[in-house]
């Protein structure tokens, strides 16, 4: 209560412009050597005087239905007390303000620069702004708000992060505010969720994964087009999905059919698919509305496939699998830095991983070439502390292969590309682009 | 305003204290307060005449010689021979060195004139300012249209030592936290009101340091709703900022009204007459309005609702006077054409939709509703051939139209305003929701056809005279084909329009603006008719009669008019509110207009008497939107505090809270059944609401209508249907088409 009340007299506790203010404005107007008492009274006058033009200048800005307070309201303010507006007084700048200081004095002035009027004639006219239109589309049908660009995500992200990171959180009571009735009519929780969860026991609102036709139709038709052979159509199909603001939805499908196409496609070694899926990853993490914490335990272990595999495409001696492992080593990292937290520990189990398999002798040259990707993606310190000790072994395991005797072509390659990424990586970025785009 | 207060000098308070007795203080007083009931111009002139004759005081003859001053120094010599003839006044009245020594000689009356000679100047701008009221007689203005700042003050010389007013409220204070519960809750009302006045009484007698400790010391007591009044308070703290404003003006003239029980007001009393603490009972004599009821103590929660307007809560009998809420009967209209082109339409189901639907129309229009107000209370327009198939159209549709429920949401379409660079300022749809208007911020008034139907104007007269008069479709061939486009621009303003409304008829567009003016424009021509102006500072709402005709205006000058659109005057000032008027809604019935209000309080008004009917107190903040249920039996209220208000007409009293916005709800409709209420805000969202849930749970309760308590159910939550976020679209306006589609307007603010 107190702590209340000393809060709040805080806030009431009356300003009053410093009287150093009014000395300037009278230098300003030619009034020199004014008394220190004219000067305590007219800045109280003054600051007395300018809280009542606020105040008022705040009713128009009410009115005119808006959160920002403009100079036209403070015109308008100075209209109703029949004060002449300050007439162009409009300011490109959030601030207008200037600092000044000098003789111990310090200034706060409004800069009037002087403008070259050849200047402004002789500058061509600037585009005519846009004129005012009208722009009409659903906001709700039938109570359920369509999931469209022009509609705020179903769920935002910072509630699906908190759903997925602190589940229990949603079920508290005295929280449910926010979480359980902006979900109400909205298709993301319960059926049943109109009016009728009022018991005093509140559940966790259970996620309906039911897609309306429109929507799986949508999913037939993006799926088709991501893993099909026209690459406009692909482009548009991932562009959509990087963007579009409804897929919170859908986003359980997406992710088992990356993780059951990758499962699929590692064992026929289609290397084109592979890449087709992992874009679908990296379309899916660039999409600001969805949060894919949940859905990690599918694609993390997509993606680490498409780093480490022995194998990756049929011919591995020809095709370039070395891009997708760098493409997927990039996801990787990304999906560290935007999900690792205490609780999942996400970087260092995929170090470890990745460490696991590059310190063992038998692992192949494209294993040991995706974990050292993988690794060097994770940022300087994981460089640091994990590749740069271990440069000289790894050093001495390629000039063994190199300079040995030739047992098969593909060490070759595989040593030959290891080589050339511990000699790249610490030069940011890796460079992959050249198959992608 | 200002420049009254800004033209008078110190002296002459001084002397008014001195000459005036602080009886005749309250005299004036009483006064307004018999202003703000009987407002109509009928009544309120009969008033002002009583005065006059009554006696000529020192303030008319201020007046008078004010007047000829006035129409000394604008060389109508004439007028001023007739007028000084007519008020008996010497001939060297107007001199002022005569003025003086005459006031010398006879002293008394002739020496505030005296002193006040020196002053026409200020006297003459309140003359003007408030002639232009219309109706009103300039002399009337004088002594009724402003509140007489002096006066107001003069009460205030009482001088009490400043240092004990500290010792004196904590006392108090002590005295109610050691009460019994029951009594606490209601004596806690009247710290707010006390904190007032103590502090402006030692703001008036210069206690300035001991003005900011007391504010110090208990500002912070006071409840949180009285935030944005401490605020304005706080800033006050000289004796020459009280001359001009106008918050502490309304606390002034206005009594502060609290609601007490007889046994804990005798506490009170008992206690400071105890305690000989007479400052505290001078005030609240003087100064409250202490409304004793018989019965329990009311609770903190059932205080806290009805408080938090600027003059504390209405009185229980402003609320008592009968309120015909009911519906006018429909004129009954023949259908015949309706059949065939139902049946053309769709041919199954139409036996069963025609039927329950023509019951209900007979039903409806045979029984006469006893709450309704008679057919002819105040006259109306008779209707025209093309309102009667308006009405046909109506019903048609009416019979397509969309059960809602809380198992049966409406579907919201969202118009949005793109590049209106958030100058968009009022919005309105016409009834059959075929044309969109938009107010901006740069005067413009603006409308689109929502339809594939472009906006035509009508052909230059010229062309109108080529035309065959005779032929049937020449309401077609009037149109210009040329002009044919989706939407129209308006020019005439000369400030942001803030209020904005269709005719019923869709002939008509009204606007308002910061300008002052209200404007018919024609939507045939796309120019303006009329400009109405009396309101002389920004006028905030504006809006149709459901019957057309009639209009409702209300402002800054807070008072609310009403304007038929043959007139060029008002029919009826509605004055009262406190503060600015931000919103006015026309009853159903046309019988009545409600004003919300920045007092946080909500009028109903009689349009035929021009008196208030209701008072509705319960807002914490400027009250943004209203709007009634289609039966006119509800009204519900919206303010920038969040909160809709629900409020029943016939008894007078709070229905219920809808809590869940958070920022300034601008917008509120009832579905045409009345089941369900939208809302919408500045937080961005559309909330619908079960509002027959809210009215049946109450109705089922037995209504305390004796002591106008009710216990409000906080069970926003089960009330709240549904929540639509926009993408960052305040929601400005809200419609329900005759379908129940519920149409939403905003300006995006990316």
């Amino acid at each position: 209560m107190s702590a209340m009340a000393e809060e709040r007299r805080q806030k009431h506790c009356s300003v009053v412009l410093p009287t150093e203010s009014m000395k300037a404005m009278a230098e300003s107007v030619g009034v020199g050597q004014l008394q220190e008492d004219s000067c305590v009274a007219l800045s109280e006058e003054v600051s007395y005087r300018i809280k009542e033009i606020a105040q008022d200048a705040l009713k128009f800005m009410h009115h005119g239905k808006r959160r920002k307070l403009t100079t036209s309201d403070i015109d308008n303010a100075l209209k109703l007390k029949n004060v002449e507006p300050l007439y162009g007084f409009q300011s490109q700048e959030f601030i207008p303000f200037r600092f000044a200081s000098g003789g111990g004095r310090e200034l706060h002035f409004y800069e009037e620069k002087e403008v070259d009027l050849s200047d402004i004639i002789n500058t061509p006219l600037p585009r005519v702004p846009l004129d005012v239109s009208l722009k009409a589309h659903w906001l709700s049908i039938e109570g359920m708000q369509p999931a469209i660009p022009e509609n705020p995500p179903p769920a935002t992200k910072e509630q699906q992060k908190v759903e997925s990171t602190e589940p229990l959180k949603v079920v508290k009571p005295g929280q449910e505010e926010e979480g359980t009735i902006q979900g109400k009519g909205q298709g993301t929780t319960t059926p049943d969720g109109k009016g009728q969860c009022l018991g005093l026991i509140r559940l966790k609102p259970r996620s309906t994964h039911e897609l309306s036709v429109e929507q799986q139709l949508y999913y037939k038709e993006i799926t088709e087009a991501c893993v099909g052979s026209c690459e406009a159509k692909r482009a548009e199909a991932l562009q959509s999905i990087a963007t579009d603001p409804g897929l919170y939805q859908m986003l359980p499908r997406f992710s088992t059919f990356i993780s059951e196409g990758v499962r699929v496609n590692v064992v026929q070694n289609n290397l084109a698919l592979l890449i087709y899926l992992m874009r679908m990853v990296k379309a899916l993490m660039d999409n600001p509305t969805l949060y894919l914490e949940k859905y990690l335990h599918e694609l993390i272990p997509a993606v680490v496939t498409c780093i480490v595999s022995k194998q990756l495409c049929l011919r591995p001696d020809v095709d370039n699998h070395w891009a997708l492992r760098d493409f997927a080593a990039r996801l990787m990292a990304q999906s560290c830095k935007t999900f690792s937290t205490t609780t999942n520990n996400i970087q260092s189990r995929i170090t470890k991983t990745f460490t696991k398999s590059w310190l063992d002798d038998k692992t192949q040259w494209t294993t040991r070439y995706g974990c050292i990707a993988g690794l060097a993606e994770l940022g300087p310190d994981v460089i640091k502390t994990l590749i740069i000790p271990r440069l000289a072994i790894e050093g001495a395991r390629i000039k063994a292969v190199m300079e040995g005797p030739v047992i098969s072509n593909i060490d070759k390659i595989g040593a030959e590309h290891v080589q050339s990424l511990l000699l790249l990586s610490p030069k940011y970025p890796i460079p992959y682009h050249h198959l992608f785009i | 305003m200002a420049a009254v207060q800004g033209g008078m000098s110190d002296a002459d308070i001084e002397t008014d204290i001195k000459t005036e007795p602080s009886t005749d203080g309250f005299g004036n007083n009483n006064a307004n307060d018999g202003r703000v009931l009987s407002a109509s111009p009928g009544s309120g002139s009969s008033t002002g005449s009583n005065k006059q004759t009554a006696a000529v005081t020192p303030e008319d003859q201020q007046t008078l010689l004010a007047v000829l001053q006035f129409l000394k120094k604008n060389k109508l010599i004439e007028s001023v021979e007739i007028l000084r003839r007519e008020a008996g006044l010497p001939e060297n009245s107007l001199d002022p060195k005569a003025t003086e020594s005459a006031g010398a000689g006879s002293g008394g009356a002739a020496g505030i004139v005296d002193l006040e000679g020196g002053d026409v100047s200020s006297l003459l701008s309140r003359v003007t300012g408030s002639s232009s009221a219309g109706a009103q007689a300039p002399t009337k203005a004088v002594a009724e249209d402003q509140p007489d700042v002096r006066v107001v003050l003069s009460a205030y010389s009482q001088q009490g030592d400043p240092t004990l007013y500290e010792v004196y409220y904590s006392d108090l204070k002590k005295f109610i936290e050691t009460v019994l519960d029951c009594h606490r809750a209601e004596l806690s009302q009247v710290f707010y009101p006390l904190f007032v006045h103590m502090y402006l009484e030692l703001v008036y007698n210069n206690h300035e340091s001991e003005a900011k400790a007391f504010f110090e010391k208990f500002s912070g007591d006071q409840e949180c709703y009285y935030e944005e009044d401490l605020r304005v308070l706080s800033g006050l703290t000289k004796k020459e900022h009280m001359r001009g404003n106008e918050t502490l003006l309304d606390f002034r003239t206005s009594k502060f009204v609290l609601r007490i029980s007889r046994d804990s007001y005798q506490l009170l009393k008992r206690h400071l007459q105890e305690r000989q603490n007479n400052q505290i009972w001078n005030i609240i004599q003087e100064h409250l309005y202490i409304d004793i009821f018989d019965g329990m103590p009311r609770s903190k929660s059932q205080i806290d609702a009805m408080s938090g307007s600027l003059a504390g809560e209405a009185k229980r009998e402003a609320n008592k006077t009968k309120v015909y809420y009911g519906l006018l009967k429909e004129p009954e209209i023949e259908l015949p054409l309706d059949d065939e082109d139902e049946e053309a339409e769709n041919e199954e189901g139409k036996p069963k939709k025609k039927k329950p639907k023509k019951d209900s129309m007979g039903s409806k229009s045979k029984k006469q509703d006893p709450n309704a107000p008679s057919q002819n209370r105040i006259p109306l327009p008779e209707l025209k051939d093309s309102d009667k198939l308006d009405k046909i159209m109506y019903m048609k549709e009416a019979t397509k139209r969309i059960r809602l429920g809380s198992d049966n949401l409406p579907s919201v379409c969202f118009y949005t305003f793109l590049n209106a660079y958030q100058g968009l300022t009022a919005v309105d749809f016409t009834d059959d929701s075929s044309l969109i208007a938009g107010g901006f911020a740069d005067s413009t008034v603006r409308v689109w056809s929502v339809t594939p139907k472009k906006l035509r104007k009508v052909k230059s007269a010229a062309d109108l005279n080529l035309i065959d008069k005779e032929s049937d479709d020449v309401l077609e061939r009037i149109m210009d084909e040329k002009t044919a486009s989706e939407s129209k621009i308006m020019y005439g303003h000369s400030g942001p329009v803030y209020g904005i409304s269709f005719s019923p008829d869709r002939n008509y567009l009204l606007s308002s603006s910061e300008d002052g003016t209200v404007r018919l424009w024609s939507l045939l021509t796309f120019t303006c008719l009329v400009a109405y102006k009396g309101h002389n500072y920004p006028v905030w709402d504006t809006q149709f009669s459901p019957y057309g005709y009639y209009f409702v205006s209300g402002g800054h000058d807070r008072v609310a008019r009403l304007w038929a659109t043959d007139h060029y005057q008002p029919l009826r000032i509605f004055s009262g509110h406190l503060a600015d008027i931000t919103c006015t809604r026309f009853h159903p019935n046309s019988n009545y207009v409600a004003t919300g209000s920045s007092d946080r309080t909500i009028r109903v008004w009689d349009v035929l008497s021009g008196n208030c009917v209701r008072i509705f107190t319960g807002h914490k903040g400027p009250i943004h939107s209203l709007a009634f249920s289609p039966n006119g039996k509800f009204l519900a209220s919206g303010a920038t505090d969040g909160r809709v208000l629900l409020w029943d007409i016939g008894h007078g009293l709070m229905m219920g809270e809808l809590k869940g916005h958070t920022d300034t709800i601008y917008s509120l409709r009832f579905s045409r059944d009345g089941e369900i209420l939208a809302s919408g805000s500045m937080d961005n969202t559309v909330r619908l609401w079960d509002v027959m849930k809210a009215f049946d749970d109450l109705e089922t309760d037995d209504f305390t209508a004796a002591t106008g308590h009710i216990h409000l159910q906080d069970n926003s939550q089960e009330l709240l249907l549904g929540t639509y976020t926009t993408k960052s679209t305040p929601v400005i306006h809200l419609h329900f088409t005759r379908r129940n589609l519920l149409l939403a307007a905003g300006v995006s603010q990316l």
